[in-house]
């Protein structure tokens, strides 16, 4: 690396043409949300506004049904993540550590349900939930999400798991562990990071998913954000700047969130990738 | 401290079988050494007597009591692991005193328990640290002093020193020896060591295949080992082999070479004039003697600074001579040499031992 700096900064260059690539969309996201109604269509293409304002902001928060919509989905997406995670994590550790009987058809199973394209999925779930009373609640998302993200988050934390030498529950277990007590002492503080991992992955996927939210919920009192974007569209016009400025509210918890694990995060994925 | 009785113990993982049926007793504070090559199942024995593996069949009996479906917590065991085991998130205070605090002893007693380990091990400096800013050979010393902060009935260790380099081992090898000295407990020490297995063992098991070859004491095997696995593994550089017919003539025998090339051996009962049959002498006691009955070709001087392996080849068998003779250095093409009949060993076509 060291001995051809042309190579350096060609790859630095990729890097930078890579990252500019990829935030630009977000960079306009939040150039729109600040450009006021008036000069979004007579300014042409700028990349700053020559005037900026946080109209749409205060719009959005005082005056739009978003702050609830904010709220369902931090509800929704937290909870959904807190449970997946827990599920996960013993479900993985089982995979990891355990041999029993049925253990290959599980995980056949689990991979089966990640082939479906869940459009098939919309109307049978909604037939379910239906007569449970578990449509148009967000208590129904938290369930639905809960079921579509668990055997994927399974795997995720079963490679973490597999990272971690059996040799330490082992002398944990020697020591006088029972073997949860070594899972809960031992194993799983040195799972933070996949842990973090698996939080943030499912999140995210809680909190931008839209199409069962979509689907199993009308009315503004049980709506995520995503749905409640879509109130920023009348049948006449888009009201851009609300909508940019409310993606970009919504940004935040997912930015903060990520903020908040990155530390493990970037541990965990590498651990994970390196696998022991 | 108690006594580890293993009866007919069996071992297979799924199909594949790994132990054929061992027998072994253990006295109250013996040193027992399972010595023999990778993958001949000593690890998997050591798991079995912790708890970490079941039972296929047999029974084990630690102080007089099946254990065979008890959990490892329950056994009252400690175990050191090559890949020492150390808790990454625990400092080497924390380390030691786990099992401690497990069995909710008192703050104090943990206190001094944890401090007399460190104390024996040298560990008091290292207490706050993290085994990630310890070297190897302190980790080793923590996976060591987990095992010796609380009175377990036996200690396990699975070749825990073999990751460390030479100088450390010798060393840590001592220190095995010293801590068994004090603490008196019954240890069962894994190893494919020769050296660790002769220095430290009250009685070595020499295990190949998943079968014991030998139980006895380091000497014993060293001196008349009873079949030909156990010869060739005990001992370094390793013994040396003439294959051939052992041949009866009057009182005396012969063991005759493919080549020809008779050697007289002393008489042996119990094996057929005729019959195949090994011959072992081990490089050390090979004498080197101008008026030697054999004529060997030298092919390669190996010093060692201690003494000289010679490799040599005596009527086309390579052989070698261990010798502490410098002249030996530069021997010239060939040199004469002598089996002295007392120190042949023979093994029969199946490789057992025949006095
Ligand atoms: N969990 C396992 N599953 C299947 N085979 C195993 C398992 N553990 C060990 N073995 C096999 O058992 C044999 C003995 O292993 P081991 O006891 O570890 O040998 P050693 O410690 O003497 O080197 C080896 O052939 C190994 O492949
Ligand atoms: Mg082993």
């Amino acid at each position: 690396m060291r001995s051809k700096p042309i190579l350096t900064v060609l790859h630095r260059l990729a890097i930078l043409a890579y990252v500019v690539f990829a935030l630009f969309p977000l960079f306009w996201l939040l150039k729109v949300s600040v450009t006021p109604n008036d000069l979004l269509y007579s300014e042409g293409v700028r990349m700053w506004p020559s005037r900026t304002t946080f109209e749409h902001y205060s719009f959005v928060i005082a005056h739009s049904a978003f702050p609830t919509f904010f709220k369902n989905s931090l509800i929704v997406a937290g909870s959904t993540a807190v449970t997946v995670t827990i599920l996960a994590s013993l479900a993985g550790y089982a995979l990891s550590r355990f041999n029993f009987r049925a253990k290959y058809w599980i995980v056949a199973l689990m991979l089966i349900t990640q082939m479906f394209p869940l459009v098939m999925l919309v109307a049978p779930i909604f037939k379910m939930l239906s007569p449970l009373g578990l449509t148009n609640s967000l208590p129904g998302l938290v369930l639905v999400y809960t079921a579509f993200n668990v055997p994927f988050a399974t795997f995720l934390m079963q490679s973490f798991f597999d990272g971690i030498p059996k040799d330490l529950e082992e002398a944990a277990m020697i020591d006088g562990a029972t073997q949860f007590v070594a899972f809960r002492q031992i194993i799983l503080p040195l799972t933070l990071p996949g842990i973090a991992a698996t939080l943030g992955f499912v999140f995210t996927a809680a909190w931008s998913e839209l199409l069962f939210a979509l689907m199993l919920i009308s009315g503004n009192d049980a709506s995520t954000f995503p749905v409640g974007l879509l109130t920023f569209v009348s049948k006449f016009s888009v009201d851009f700047g609300q909508m940019m400025a409310a993606g970009v509210l919504a940004l935040i918890p997912a930015c903060l969130f990520f903020l908040l694990i990155q530390r493990y995060l970037v541990q965990g994925l590498t651990a994970g990738a390196v696998k022991g | 401290m108690a006594s580890i009785d293993i009866q007919t113990v069996r071992k297979s993982f799924g199909a594949f079988p790994v132990l054929h049926g061992v027998d072994l007793t253990i006295q109250d504070g013996e040193f027992i050494v399972l010595v023999g090559p990778s993958g001949c199942g000593k690890s998997t024995l050591l798991r079995m007597i912790a708890g970490l593996e079941d039972v296929t069949s047999g029974d084990i009996q630690i102080d007089g009591k099946r254990v065979n479906d008890l959990a490892p917590k329950d056994r009252d065991i400690a175990m050191v692991f090559q890949s020492y085991a150390l808790y990454p998130h625990m400092s080497v205070a924390d380390n030691m005193s786990y099992s401690l605090r497990l069995r909710r002893s008192a703050k104090e007693k943990i206190a001094s328990a944890v401090g007399g380990a460190a104390v024996k091990l040298g560990l008091e400096p290292l207490l706050e640290r993290r085994p990630k800013a310890l070297s190897g050979g302190q980790r080793q010393r923590v996976a060591m002093g987990r095992a010796i902060v609380r009175q377990p009935k036996a200690f396990l260790f699975d070749e825990p020193l073999s990751n460390l380099d030479a100088r450390l081992r010798e060393q840590m090898r001592a220190e095995i020896k010293k801590l068994h000295g004090d603490l008196r407990a019954t240890s069962i020490y894994v190893t494919h060591d020769q050296i660790e297995a002769m220095t430290l063992a009250d009685r070595i098991v020499a295990m190949h295949g998943g079968i014991v070859q030998q139980v006895g004491s380091p000497l014993e095997l060293y001196d008349r080992p009873a079949n030909l696995f156990v010869a060739g593994f005990i001992g370094s550089p390793g013994m040396n082999f003439f294959e051939g017919r052992y041949l009866v003539s009057g009182d005396h025998a012969d063991m005759r070479l493919p080549s020809g090339t008779t050697l007289p051996i002393r008489k042996r009962d119990g094996l057929e004039s005729g019959s195949a049959a090994t011959l072992g002498i081990r490089p050390e006691h090979v004498i080197l003697a101008d008026t030697g009955a054999l004529e060997a070709a030298v092919d390669l001087i190996e010093p060692t600074g201690f003494g000289i392996i010679m490799h040599v080849t005596v009527h086309g068998i390579p052989m070698k001579i261990f010798t502490q003779d410098r002249r030996m250095l530069t021997p010239g093409p060939a040199v004469r040499v002598d089996l002295p009949q007392n120190r042949l060993h023979l093994f029969n076509g199946e490789g057992k031992r025949v006095d």
